[in-house]
């Protein structure tokens, strides 16, 4: 019997025409996405590659067509020239502060928030809930201008306060994505911990924030990201130069320099981009999963 | 079931109701003290300024309708209003398409798709300044690389691109199909969710690739679609940072990139006419809203939801 059903499919197999046989039609189709998926990949990577050639050439061979696509030699001076013409260290070290301590406020006020809305039961919550939601349709720009006169009203200019104080309050966006995690998490082990005595804090603290440490990890990767590249925020809070973060600095320096000196803008993109991708290389699975969670859930 | 039975069995009465009712409470307590202070009071205030003439300086002054009787006279503001629906209205479409198109590709048991996914994402990582100062320079008309290859492989002169009223607006359309890669990994994802036998029942009854996707596929991620482009659309209207950057804030040339933030920000915080940007962001608002709404009214019917109570 086995032998018969194993021989009969192999006859009609030879009786299709070679080039419509199903494994020949997949293995074309595959070939065919993966050369365009390639070129794809070339013509995505040519910017970020041409942006790191640039930063190695001189002013004037930076300028040179046809172009060098290898500069010999590599002009790494320029990264310390380039920061150093405005001070790079002193703007890193903002931006530094600002998302870490962003990404901490966000992580922590949103992994509250969310255990509440994805697993207490209370009067009001669903309306609440969806307050959150629409809260994710409403323009920065409608919260901003009275924002800006409380926070000039609290003596906050040219600080980092108002910056930093509201994401300690949460974000929707971030609240709605731990929710949906949470939302994920068994009602057994939740049981089984009241049945043991835990209060709700104790839940949240000794078995949410330890079973979604990969969705805390994807909330504080985008919310690091998100700030450390925000540059409408800094731009209304901070006008002293030694307070700016980097996306500030990087827009003003050719202002400051009088000209496009772009073999050392590139320079600077460089450095001032390097650290997301290093991040991103190395957390990328938590990126994704903060992404796909969002959408595909959502 | 009686509505009424389904509402006693979810809420539990008595003493632990209420204590869980209280760490509710308190759990949201950090979003509720936020919303009140940062969102809600600030959207009273704004939609007061927006009826009052304010420049921080000295208090407000009533003018009532005055400030949309003037936006309604502004040419800048009409302006805005197109060059940001003209953007929006590339932007989207072709994100989506390219987007989708990719993704259905990268689904076809293409090898090594970890490498692919990670490179076409990279640039996602990268936005904000770095990204306007790199485009800037690969479209500069005189030694940008755009130009230089277009010239090279096709003989074509390339175009002024941001310094062109005609292109520039497309330009900036171009530098953010650049950032493809987040809408391209959700599609991803949505398609790996499709059920396998679907497309092996429909291959049984004869229907060929572009049938499957156009029937099978396309149905199934329907809500993902929706809700990217959605998300699409209330980022484009909101696009302000890159083009801040390359037009030094000014929105040229001859206000051919002078999208609704921008001149939203430069009635703000250059001229501080705070009502009057007031009055702008509400009109931002009204108009995002009824795109969301547009865009849920037209899709209803052609969206599937697996389980109907599940669309929140």
């Amino acid at each position: 019997m086995a032998e018969q059903t194993l021989v009969r499919p192999a006859r009609i197999v030879e009786a299709i025409p070679f080039w419509q046989r199903r494994s020949v039609r997949r293995a074309a189709t595959t070939i065919f996405a993966t050369t365009v998926a390639t070129i794809g990949a070339v013509v995505i990577m040519i910017p970020l590659l041409w942006m790191i050639s640039t930063s190695l050439k001189t002013k004037f061979t930076a300028l040179q067509l046809p172009p060098q696509w290898i500069p010999r030699p590599a002009h790494w001076e320029n990264y310390p020239d380039a920061l150093t013409f405005l001070p790079f260290h002193l703007f890193f070290r903002n931006t530094i502060m600002y998302a870490t301590l962003t990404a901490f406020g966000e992580t922590l006020s949103c992994s509250l928030v969310a255990y509440g809305f994805a697993r207490l039961r209370a009067p009001g919550k669903n309306v609440l809930f969806l307050i959150v939601l629409g809260t994710l349709m409403l323009p920065y720009q409608v919260t901003m201008i009275p924002q800006y006169v409380l926070f000039k009203f609290l003596g906050w200019i040219d600080t980092w306060k108002p910056l930093i104080v509201p994401t300690f309050f949460g974000s929707a966006y971030l609240i709605f994505l731990l929710r949906q995690f949470y939302m994920s998490i068994h009602q057994d082990i939740v049981d089984a911990a009241r049945i043991d005595g835990c209060s709700y804090f104790d839940i949240w603290w000794r078995i949410f924030l330890p079973l979604s440490r990969p969705a805390l990890t994807a909330v504080a990767l985008l919310s690091f990201m998100y700030h450390w590249n925000d540059y409408l925020g800094p731009l209304i809070y901070l006008s002293t130069t030694e307070k700016l973060p980097v996306s500030v600095g990087l827009a003003n320096f050719t202002a400051a320099y009088g000209g496009t000196p772009w073999h050392w803008l590139m320079a600077a993109s460089v450095t001032a981009v390097a650290p997301l991708v290093v991040i991103f290389f190395f957390m990328q699975r938590y990126f994704i999963q903060g992404i796909v969670i969002t959408g595909v859930k959502g | 079931m009686s509505l009424n039975s389904l509402a006693f069995k979810v809420i539990p009465k008595g003493k632990l109701a209420r204590r869980e009712a209280l760490w509710f409470y308190i759990f949201i307590s950090p979003w509720i003290i936020g919303f009140l202070v940062f969102t809600l009071y600030p959207i009273i205030a704004s939609a007061y300024f927006s009826l009052t003439i304010y420049d921080i300086v000295r208090p407000p002054r009533w003018t009532g309708a005055g400030n949309y009787i003037e936006l309604i006279q502004d040419k800048l503001f009409w302006q805005s209003l197109k060059v940001t629906f003209y953007y929006t209205f590339l932007a989207v479409p072709l994100t989506t398409v390219a987007a989708l198109s990719l993704a259905q590709l990268l689904n076809q048991r293409v090898p090594f798709l970890g490498v692919f996914r990670t490179i076409y994402y990279l640039p996602s990582i990268v936005t904000g300044v770095a990204v306007a100062l790199l485009w800037q320079w690969i479209l500069n008309p005189e030694f940008g690389l755009v130009n230089y290859l277009l010239y090279a492989v096709f003989g074509i002169r390339g175009p002024g691109w941001f310094f062109d009223k005609a292109w520039a607006i497309p330009s900036y359309v171009l530098m953010s199909l650049w950032g493809l890669g987040a809408p391209l990994i959700i599609y991803l994802a949505a398609l790996q969710n499709v059920p396998t036998e679907l497309y092996e029942a429909a291959e049984l009854d004869g229907a060929g690739p572009w049938k499957r996707f156009r029937h099978i596929t396309i149905p199934m991620i329907s809500p993902v679609i929706l809700f990217n482009v959605i998300v699409g659309i209330i980022g484009s209207f909101q696009v302000f940072t890159q083009i801040y950057v390359i037009t030094n804030g000014r929105g040229g040339p001859n206000y051919a990139s002078l999208v609704y933030v921008l001149y939203l920000f430069q009635n703000a915080f250059r001229n501080f006419r705070m009502g009057y940007a007031s009055a702008q962001a509400w009109i931002l608002f009204w108009v995002i809203f009824g795109l969301t709404i547009l865009a849920l009214r037209v899709s209803r019917g052609h969206v599937y939801y697996e389980s109907p109570g599940d669309n929140i």
